[in-house]
């Protein structure tokens, strides 16, 4: 070789000498061939275990260790980006200052001094090299008393949501070929796979909870079903079908449609999915496009409707609407008789959906939109208010408008062919309260959503029978009420047209 | 023996203390003396001069939730736009007295009143109007029937209706009443059937 040549005759060093000088360089690729394959390798590897956190300032995730058995996480950088946080390590104590809170903890310790209050970890504190670690199970306990708010700890899947952060979502199938269209009060965008059988979207950054239960049937032989899923810090949407399926996000990525890859879904436009972006991409490829929403046709809601009453506690979030008293919000009676009334629905076999059920932000075009895609039979409103006395049940005053162009309806009046139907649905409801010896009036009302909403749509307001507001937050009054109202809905059943 | 530059330095102390307590008393005094009018309740125009003529008013009484016609004699001017504002204010001028049968907040006018031609009236209330209405569905829907109708009842020609906030469209009154489109007259009306007493 000219290499070994030249080494040999023109500059008089041995052999030995000259595999010396070689033996770092190799040594160095050898490392950096290791380094190499190790990086190539890792993204291959079993993933590690990783927490999911939600919040309003941040959504982060941090990795899981395992000792002894169980799933723990660091504490220090639990907290780090949710406010000013610092530690401090004494052999066996360990403390931690979160904004002014403190809380002491004691290695090996199953329990925790925060703010000078008894806390149980379910688990042994453990130390390492100053850093404190804690078992996810006892972040439920731990966090809200550190943070001073309601915390919601899924220990199974490792999801923590601090706070109000929940993304919602509902889920519905249109047309023919049928589309599967789910829509989320938070834009989402999820990674998705096609798999055989099966589109699978996974959710790692958002904070997407289960709906009102984790199986949703369809009864396609297309799509038949779609299961909602937990693992590993993140949410997992399969949606299950006979051919191959593609979704497209639409209406600002708070809208997914799913359907077959076959027939795009430019090539039949349906009217009841108009806020799905014309044009469809294979799922994996897809970003979020914006679009004008419109509102669903009759024509289109009324093809294959099924009964489903979707219930709506009213404001939530950073609208209280009335404030009752200085302890009692409209926002919270309003989910309070929405989760009555759909337990009185449900023990009538009617299907009922939930709109909000936490204490999450929606706009009355949010509620609109999901009543509309899931063509509900009837839309109910809850109210609460602490003026006048008993029951009162509204329809939409409907305003003026005369914008509708073609199978295209004004958004504003849309409720404008379903009125009869909800004014005679309004007149049960409020002939059934009567009969229980509630004080009830039936009246019109300019009170979005009802008069976006396509389908028969009402409001129910409920004030006490006297003076007393705490009236609104006693169960037996909040049951006579809905149980009226689930009792006329039942008995309108056949008037709205559908079958549970 | 206390150092003579220390019983110096106390004295210093002593007077700035003083001076300073002085001081403060000062500005709480002038802060109260502020806070004595928190809103501006001086009426926007001046009040009309002219004859008299009785006008019907239909008014919210939130008791029992009803819309009830009350006749007043009023004075009113001889404009069309200008009788519109003053059939709202003298109804405003129920709703801001002690006996109230629907109170509204201190502070709430009505800027102004526009009518348009064909048959539209744009009711221009006050941000007080708003920020100080109570909520409710009941309450707010009181509220905007007893405008419309009043304005509509009195006002021939009237279609539809449009309740501006200091002169920009809002969402809703007070939470629940939707202000961001025009309202029927004629839809208004039969809900002021439905709240007239006994129905």
């Amino acid at each position: 070789m000219p290499w070994t040549r030249n080494i040999q005759s023109g500059e008089n060093v041995s052999e030995s000498a000259v595999e010396g000088a070689s033996r770092p360089h190799v040594a160095a690729v050898a490392v950096v061939l290791l380094a190499l394959i190790w990086a190539l390798w890792l993204p291959g590897a079993p993933s590690e275990k990783h927490l999911s956190i939600y919040s309003t300032v941040a959504n982060y995730s941090l990795p899981l260790v395992q000792r002894e058995g169980r799933d723990y996480v660091g504490l220090l950088e639990l907290f780090e980006p949710l406010g000013k946080v610092s530690a401090k390590s004494d052999s066996q104590r360990w403390r931690l200052r979160y904004n002014n809170v403190e809380a002491d903890f004691q290695s090996g310790k199953t329990h925790a001094q925060v703010q000078g209050r008894d806390a149980d970890l379910g688990g042994k504190f453990l130390l390492e090299n100053g850093r404190g670690l804690v078992p996810v199970g006892s972040l439920g306990t731990l966090m809200p008393r550190v943070l001073g708010g309601p915390v919601t700890v899924h220990e199974e899947s490792a999801r923590v949501f601090i706070g109000s952060v929940a993304t919602h979502f509902t889920a519905s199938l249109t047309g023919d070929p049928p589309r599967l269209v789910l829509h989320f009060t938070a834009p989402v965008n999820p990674s998705v796979a096609n798999e055989p059988g099966a589109l699978r979207m996974t959710f790692a950054h958002e904070p997407l909870v289960a709906p009102a239960s984790p199986t949703l049937t369809f009864g396609s032989k297309t799509i038949p079903s779609a299961i909602y899923s937990e693992s590993n810090g993140m949410a997992i949407l399969t949606v299950n079908a006979s051919i191959p399926v593609m979704a497209a996000f639409g209406n600002d990525g708070r809208t997914i449609t799913v359907s077959p890859a076959a027939t795009p879904a430019n090539a039949t436009p349906n009217p009841a999915t108009q806020n799905i972006p014309p044009g469809t991409t294979p799922a994996a490829a897809t970003p979020p496009q914006p679009t004008q929403a419109a509102p669903a046709t009759p024509a289109a809601a009324s093809a294959g409707r099924r009964y489903f009453a979707i219930v709506d506690a009213s404001h939530g979030g950073d609208d209280h609407g009335e404030t009752l008293s200085t302890t009692l919000l409209e926002k919270d009676v309003t989910v309070a008789l929405a989760r009555s009334l759909r337990q009185e629905l449900e023990s009538r076999g009617i299907t009922t959906l939930v709109l909000r059920d936490s204490d999450a932000n929606l706009s009355v075009d949010q509620r609109a939109v999901f009543a509309n895609a899931d063509r509900a039979a009837i839309y109910i409103a809850l109210h609460a208010a602490s003026s006048g006395h008993g029951v009162r049940v509204y329809t939409s005053l409907l305003p003026i408008g005369d914008n509708d162009r073609g199978p295209f309806r004004s958004w504003s009046t849309a409720q404008h062919s379903s009125l009869q139907l909800s004014q005679s649905t309004a007149s049960l409801v409020a002939g059934e309260i009567q009969k229980r010896q509630i004080p009830v009036r039936d009246l019109a009302a300019p009170l979005r959503p009802l008069n976006d909403v396509i389908g028969p749509a009402i409001a129910v307001e409920v004030a006490p029978q006297g003076s007393d507001v705490s009236q609104l937050t006693a169960p037996d009054y909040q049951q006579l009420v809905t149980s009226a109202v689930a009792t006329a809905i039942a008995a309108a059943r056949d008037q709205l047209g559908g079958a549970p | 023996m206390i150092p003579r530059h220390l019983k110096i330095g106390m004295v210093v102390l002593l007077l700035a203390a003083l001076g300073l307590g002085v001081y403060a008393w000062q500005i709480r005094k002038t802060v109260t003396a502020t806070a004595v009018v928190p809103t501006d309740t001086r009426p926007l125009a001046p009040p009309p001069t002219g004859p008299t003529e009785r006008v019907v008013l239909f008014v919210a009484h939130d008791e029992d939730g009803t819309l009830r016609p009350e006749s007043a004699q009023i004075p009113m001017p001889s404009g069309r736009q200008q009788r519109a504002e003053e059939l709202l204010r003298a109804l405003l001028s129920i709703y801001l007295d002690k006996s109230s049968p629907h109170v509204l907040g201190a502070g709430s006018e009505i800027r102004s009143v526009f009518l348009v031609d064909p048959g539209i009236a744009v009711i221009d209330l006050n941000a007080a109007f708003a920020n100080t209405h109570r909520s409710g569905v009941l309450v707010e829907d009181l509220t905007v029937a007893s405008l419309i109708h009043t304005i509509s009842a009195n006002t021939p020609g009237i279609l539809k209706v449009q309740i501006l906030v200091d002169g920009n469209e809002r969402e809703t009154l007070a939470g629940h009443a939707d202000l961001s489109s025009y309202y029927d007259v004629s839809a208004v009306n039969q809900l002021a059937v439905q709240l007239q007493p006994g129905q």
